[in-house]
Order: C-alpha cells, then sequence, then structure tokens
C-alpha cells in the first residue's frame, strides 16, 4: 500500500531540497550541542539544575523517544550534530558540491563489522553507567565531546558515515524502531533506479552527496539505515525519490533475519525493564549497587543486566520457538520472528520515558532561566522548585502504550508466524508476560 | 572556493566558537563560591579577601546537598546555600583580622570540617586579643578525668532553693565563683556551711542549682538553647545524651578507621560525649566547658568553636549545658 507522498507538493519537496534552512538547522543544533557540552563541564554539577543533564535526558530523551522515533523514525538522525563536523572536513565543504577528487583516500568500514553489534555494545556500555552519566554533567559533557571526536575521528578514516552507520549509541535502536515509523524515504520506480547511469544517489554528483548513510536507495526496503539527509532526493535526476506517509510499522511485515538486530530488540526491551526497575523502582539495593559504580556491587549487577539482556530475554524466546531445522535454520527464524518484538520494545520505552520525563519535565523551565547555573533568571523560572507534571495520566497512559504494544507485537507475530507456518500463541504470550512485567515495574 | 561556501564556513566557525566561548566568559566573569561536603573538598575557595569597610560581594551555591554560610565573629545572618542555586550575601567588616566562614547546615559527618578564611585587610593593623581564655588563666587542663564524687539522687529543681539562695554568702553569688568552680565542688562547700546543716543533701544540690539559674537569664538560656540546637544537637543529641544522629556514625567511623590503625584508634573521632551524664558534667566548671567548646576536643571529632562563636555566646551555651542536669523552673 503506497500512502501519501509529502514530496509530491513541489514547495515541500523544494524546501526539503534546499541546503539553507538545513544548514541553518544544523548551525543550531551543533552550537546547541557544543553549548550544552560546555553548560556540563562549567554549569552547577547538581544534575537536576544542569542544563546538559535536564536538556539532555529530559528534554532531548523526550522528543526522541515520545516524538521523534515513533512518528518521524530517524528523524533525529536527519538533524543530530555529532557527525556533521566529520563529514564537513571529509568532504571539505560545508555548502559547496562534493569535490570530485576526494583529498584523501579513505577506508571502507571492514566487513565484519558491518552490523550493528558495536552499536549495541556502545549503548550497553552507556547504559551500564547510565546511573553517573544521566545525573552527573560532566559525565555527560565528557560522554557528548567523546561521540563528537569518534564522529570526526571515523570520518577522517572511514568512507561516509561510518560513526552513524556503525558505533552511534543511539542511532542502533532509532534506526530498529524506525521500522514502526509512518514516514519512508522510498524510490518510485525500481525500473527508473535499474536504468539510471552512475546512480549518483550512492555515488554524488554536482547536485549533492552520495548517501552518506552508505544506502543505495533503490533496494532499500526498510527504514534501518535510512538517516532522511535528504541528499538523495537532491542528487536522483529523474526524480525518483519520495518521502512518504505509511502505516504504522509497514517496514515489519518483512522482517529482518539478520541476529545483530534480533539481539537489539531484546537488549532494548531488556534495557527499559532495567532502567524502570534501577531509576523508578522502590528497591534501596538495587539502586545502590547501579549507582556505586566500580563497587563489588555494582559489578554484580553488571553481570546481571548482561545476563538478563544477553541470555534470559533470548534464551525465553528461543525456548518459546522451540526447535525449528538446522542451526542456521533456527537463528533465521529466531531473528524474523523476534521482530515482533519491535513494536512492544518501542511502546515499553515509551511507557517508562513518559514516567521518567512527567516526573522531571518541571526541571526544564528553571534550566533554561540559568542555563549556566550562574544565578540568572533569564525566564523567572531559575527558583522554581521540583514538581511532577500531568502524572495523573502515567498509569493509565502507560497501561494503553504497554497493550497496544502487545496488540501491535501480536500482529507482527502472526504475520511472521504465518509466512513461517508456525503459530503464533507462543511469542504472542511472551509479549504478553514481557508487557505483564513491564507493567508491574511502572505501576 | 565559492563566496557561499566561504560565508557558510564562517558562519558555522562562528557559531561553534561562540558555542564555546560566551559559556565560559560568562563563567569567568561571574566567580561563585562553591560549597561542598567536606568529603569533597568543603568551600571553594577556601580563602578569601576583603578590605574593611568595603562591602564584599557573595554568590554562593551548593555542588552537592543543602548547606548553609555564615562567618564567624560576623552579626550578618546565615544563608542557606542550595545544590544548584545561587544565593547571595554582602558582608561589610569593620575591623581587619582572619574570620572563619563556615557551613551552618548539617551536611554530613564532617560537616564542622566545612570552614575558610577571610582576610580583611584595613589601614590599622588587626588587634589581637591579648586576653587568654578563663582556662588557661585559671590552669585548667580541659582533658584530664574528672567524675563528681557526690551525686545529687533526683535531678535537681532550682526554684526548691529560693530562700535558702539569700541565706548564701556572697562569695557564691559572684559570676567569678560561677565560671570557676564546678556543681560539684560547690555543692561540697555550701554542704559545709553551718547556715545550711539543716538542709538534706538533694536540698544543698537544689541551692546549687539555684545558684547556677542566676548565673543564666532566660535570654541567656535562650540564646544557648538556639545556638545548641544549630551546632550541637547533631552529635550530643538534644537532650545532651550523646545520641544524636550522627552519633553512630562518628562511632562507626572510628571503628573502621580503627581497623585500619589500631595505634592510633585513642586519637581518633570518638562517639560524642554525653553531657547528661551526671558524673562528668557536674564536675565540670563552667570555665572548663568554655575551654572545651573554645578549643575543641583536639583529635576526637568535637570542633573548635573559638573562630565562630564569640565569647558571650560560648557562655550563653555553657549555660545551656547545666540545664540536663538542673531543673530551671
Amino acid at each position: 500500500m503506497k500512502g501519501i507522498e509529502f514530496t509530491a507538493n513541489p514547495s515541500f519537496k523544494a524546501f526539503l531540497k534546499a541546503r539553507l534552512p538545513q544548514l541553518a538547522v544544523f548551525i543550531l543544533m551543533l552550537g546547541g550541542y557544543l553549548f550544552t557540552i560546555m553548560a556540563g563541564l562549567l554549569g552547577n554539577p547538581v544534575g537536576s539544575t544542569n542544563f546538559a543533564i535536564v536538556f539532555v535526558w529530559i528534554a532531548w530523551w523526550a522528543v526522541l523517544i515520545l516524538a521523534a522515533v515513533p512518528l518521524f523514525g530517524r528523524g533525529w538522525c536527519a538533524v543530530c550534530p555529532i557527525p556533521l563536523p566529520g563529514e564537513w572536513l571529509q568532504r571539505g565543504a560545508v555548502l559547496g558540491p562534493a569535490s570530485p577528487r576526494p583529498t584523501r583516500r579513505l577506508l571502507r568500514w571492514p566487513r565484519a563489522l558491518r552490523n550493528i553489534w558495536l552499536q549495541t555494545g556502545a549503548f550497553l556500555l552507556l547504559a551500564l553507567f547510565s546511573t553517573a552519566l544521566l545525573t552527573t554533567p560532566l559525565v555527560t559533557a565528557i560522554i557528548l565531546a567523546a561521540l563528537l571526536l569518534a564522529a570526526i575521528t571515523l570520518s577522517m578514516v572511514f568512507e561516509r558515515r561510518s560513526f552513524c552507520r556503525y558505533l552511534c549509541p543511539v542511532g542502533g535502536f532509532i534506526g530498529l524502531y524506525s521500522q514502526a515509523a509512518p514516514i519512508e524515504l522510498r524510490i518510485k520506480d525500481k525500473a527508473v533506479c535499474a536504468a539510471c547511469v552512475g546512480k549518483p544517489c550512492y555515488n554524488g554528483s554536482a547536485s549533492g552527496y552520495g548517501c552518506p548513510w552508505d544506502v543505495f536507495p533503490g533496494g532499500m526496503t526498510r527504514n534501518t539505515h535510512c538517516g532522511l539527509c535528504m541528499e538523495c532526493l537532491r542528487t536522483c535526476p529523474h526524480e525518483n525519490i519520495a518521502i512518504r506517509g505509511r502505516a504504522f510499522g509497514a517496514d515489519l511485515s518483512q522482517p529482518s533475519a539478520r541476529l545483530d538486530e534480533a539481539f537489539k530488540s531484546f537488549v532494548m526491551l531488556g534495557a527499559a525493564m532495567v532502567y524502570a526497575a534501577v531509576l523508578l523502582g522502590p528497591w534501596g539495593t538495587l539502586k545502590d549497587a547501579a549507582y556505586r559504580i566500580g563497587t563489588s556491587g555494582w559489578f554484580l549487577y553488571v553481570m546481571l543486566v548482561l545476563a538478563l539482556l544477553g541470555a534470559v530475554l533470548p534464551g525465553l524466546f528461543a525456548l518459546v520457538l522451540g526447535p525449528r531445522g538446522n542451526a542456521r535454520q533456527f537463528r533465521q527464524h529466531f531473528a524474523r520472528m523476534s521482530g515482533a518484538l519491535i513494536p512492544l520494545g518501542l511502546t515499553a520505552w515509551i511507557a517508562f520515558s513518559l514516567s521518567f520525563v512527567l516526573n522531571n519535565a518541571s526541571y526544564i523551565a528553571a534550566s533554561l532561566s540559568d542555563p549556566l547555573g550562574l544565578g540568572w533568571d533569564w525566564l523567572g523560572a531559575a527558583h522554581l522548585s521540583w514538581q511532577p507534571v500531568m502524572t495523573g495520566i502515567l498509569a493509565p497512559t502507560q497501561t494503553l502504550a504497554l497493550v497496544a504494544g502487545v496488540i501491535w507485537s501480536g500482529s507482527i507475530a502472526k504475520t511472521s508466524a504465518a509466512e513461517a507456518r508456525v503459530s503464533s500463541v507462543p511469542v504472542v504470550l511472551y509479549c504478553a508476560l514481557m508487557a505483564l512485567i513491564m507493567l508491574w515495574l511502572l505501576l | 572556493m565559492n563566496r557561499s561556501e566561504l560565508i557558510t564556513r564562517g558562519l558555522v566557525l562562528g557559531a561553534a566558537l561562540s558555542a564555546i566561548a560566551l559559556p565560559l566568559a560568562f563563567w569567568w566573569r561571574v566567580p561563585l563560591v562553591h560549597a561542598r561536603m567536606a568529603e569533597a573538598g568543603g568551600w571553594n575557595p577556601a580563602v578569601m579577601r576583603a578590605t574593611v569597610g568595603e562591602p564584599l560581594h557573595l554568590r554562593l551555591t551548593s555542588d552537592d546537598v543543602v548547606h548553609g554560610f555564615a562567618v564567624g565573629h560576623l552579626d550578618t545572618p546565615a544563608v542557606d546555600v542550595l545544590p544548584g542555586k545561587v544565593s547571595e550575601v554582602t558582608l561589610v567588616f569593620d575591623e581587619p583580622g582572619t574570620y572563619t566562614y563556615y557551613c551552618t547546615r548539617w551536611c554530613g559527618l564532617n560537616h564542622w570540617r566545612m570552614r575558610g578564611t577571610i582576610e580583611v585587610q584595613g589601614d590599622q593593623p588587626a588587634t589581637v586579643a591579648i586576653n587568654p581564655p578563663l582556662y588557661v588563666s585559671l590552669g585548667i587542663d580541659l582533658d584530664a578525668d574528672r567524675g563528681a564524687q557526690a551525686l545529687p539522687a533526683a535531678k535537681p529543681v532550682a526554684d526548691a532553693a529560693e530562700a535558702a539562695l539569700e541565706a548564701a554568702p556572697d562569695r557564691y553569688r559572684s559570676v567569678e565563683y560561677y565560671r570557676s568552680h564546678s556543681p560539684a565542688s560547690v555543692w561540697q562547700d555550701l554542704r559545709a556551711e553551718a547556715a545550711f546543716q539543716d538542709l538534706d543533701d538533694q536540698e544543698v544540690w537544689g541551692l546549687t542549682a539555684r545558684l547556677w539559674r542566676s548565673n543564666a537569664s532566660p535570654a541567656v538560656l535562650a540564646e544557648g538553647r538556639e545556638l545548641f540546637a544549630q551546632n550541637c544537637a547533631a552529635c550530643h543529641g538534644e537532650q545532651g545524651a550523646g545520641d544524636g544522629v550522627f552519633a553512630d556514625n562518628l562511632a562507626a567511623s572510628t571503628s573502621q578507621a580503627a581497623e585500619h590503625s589500631p595505634d592510633q584508634a585513642a586519637s581518633m573521632i570518638q562517639k560524642p560525649a554525653s553531657l547528661a551524664d551526671s558524673s562528668r558534667m557536674l564536675a565540670a566548671s563552667p570555665a572548663l566547658l568554655h575551654g572545651k567548646i573554645l578549643r575543641g576536643g583536639m583529635g576526637t571529632g568535637m570542633p573548635s568553636w573559638g573562630p565562630l562563636l564569640t565569647d558571650s555566646q560560648v557562655w550563653s551555651l555553657v549555660a545551656h549545658l547545666y540545664s540536663f542536669q538542673f531543673e530551671y523552673r
């Protein structure tokens, strides 16, 4: 089913193709990113009042998980400032046309690492230190600066946006969940791409750069690796690229058979549970263990989290699926069926983030009033005290989100199970169990 | 390179540099005094400078928990220093010298270590008090073990001996006598007085209590009570029983440290003294308690209050300490 094509509107398409509006957003985002790093380094070290903590982990996170990812997929990646300096240096230009001769020879990303295992590892690494990351401005500033430097370094060594595609700890799950978004960038006609000489959408032309995400749009069937950077819209000489609205979760009807993406589903679902337990739960011992980084309690916490995310959840799923053919066939079956967890994972993160964001949203106005913690009061809100916002809607909204997640996951499981000629009931029961655990943790 | 690319690069570079330089400039131009728990470094800066008569405007913030800021021997009221917020205070010094500023909120086990100094310069050199504390003049050894030989059967009531007070020789009623004698020694002296042979032991204790109360007006006792609640109760307990909220932590800290350095265990932080202990307190003269408060416990965890409290405040505090022994009705 082809949904509404936004780029059919000539004015809107021209707006998307124009570089200046995008550049203005980039400059704003990059300035904001650098300011956030400075606020983390120089501002008050009290997390709840530091702009870096409040803006990144409350405001940005709310926008990302509650709106950007569910509605626009990789919409955040389209404006993310992290890869910009590296990309500009790599191209040798900010606005100008692509250089016909690259200034240096760049390497292809190693074949063995062309997957999202590194992204999953990077996400886990941050998640295990998240109690420090979410509360200590200095740590947040250092991580933000490190991400920027890593992106620049990789851009100097490897082709295109290798950082975004293979290392960014956020990009991995955004890509996974972007398959559920009701928006897509696709070609209009395969035959046009097949006949196209030079493939400028991938190789670049005077009109724009070759796909920074190392994707050939002509063969793209899922949102996972499309960063919505609009370069192919600019370079396609046949106007064969369209941005369309579509049904939620359209990509999930053709699930990936990749094990790295399958494990990402389990890691994300399990991480939502761990975050809910540690950050929102009443268990002091667990909180202590998670917060006291470097202690024996923390190491035990790390082992348990890794066991839960990497062995217990996927192991239980494997048990639920039951045996199927040889090992290779089982891996493919396992990976395809685990695609059903994507909607539930997304709704679990939405449910968790609602608690986190509504309980802490009141910090935003105060930190905007005094972003560097110097005693300013730009908006007259610097002295507002903490108070939860609209927490009355939490329980019903979270319940609704998780129930919707189970139904959505169930429908995906039904499609995948029909293709595999197996029953979807075990997967639906697995999803229901995960949702119940999540609900218990949240309520 | 075409012109638009050049302008764009300028814009990007300008935005990036502004985003870095502006916060840095603001941060440099608006210095803050940072308060942290003593374990994390205490005050920063720990030494400040001021000039007599010139207002010293300070902007204070806490990097961790709620702290308070006050300057010893200065009338300026204490201000709270809240995490992530900025408090302001303006100090004016009339005399040159070295002033101690300190935390006024019980922020942690080592709260009392949160101190810094303000060096105040003036036209005149700083004057140094030449009067030694009373305990020095009297040659009292603050650290000697003491215990009252005679103790009251019940908490002596000051009002019970109103008539007897009139019969007591004048010397008992002088401030000097009060400050230099312990209640136990006064009781011994009164017990030996012919005029009080008709009184039983408890009535003589009542008379002693009455003598103590005559040296402490209600205003003095109120001030002492307030000072005690602010500065002493967290360790010594609200009723002086040595059971304040930090008492257990201090004891635990001592035993933990003692495991590592058994030889020095005796000189480490100890459990706070019980001010409700009659044997100890009735054997202590006001001059002795005054000295202990001024000097501190020398390694026991009892801080030195001399740089913070005025002499008059210390005497008020001493007067209040005896209310744990005497009923001042």
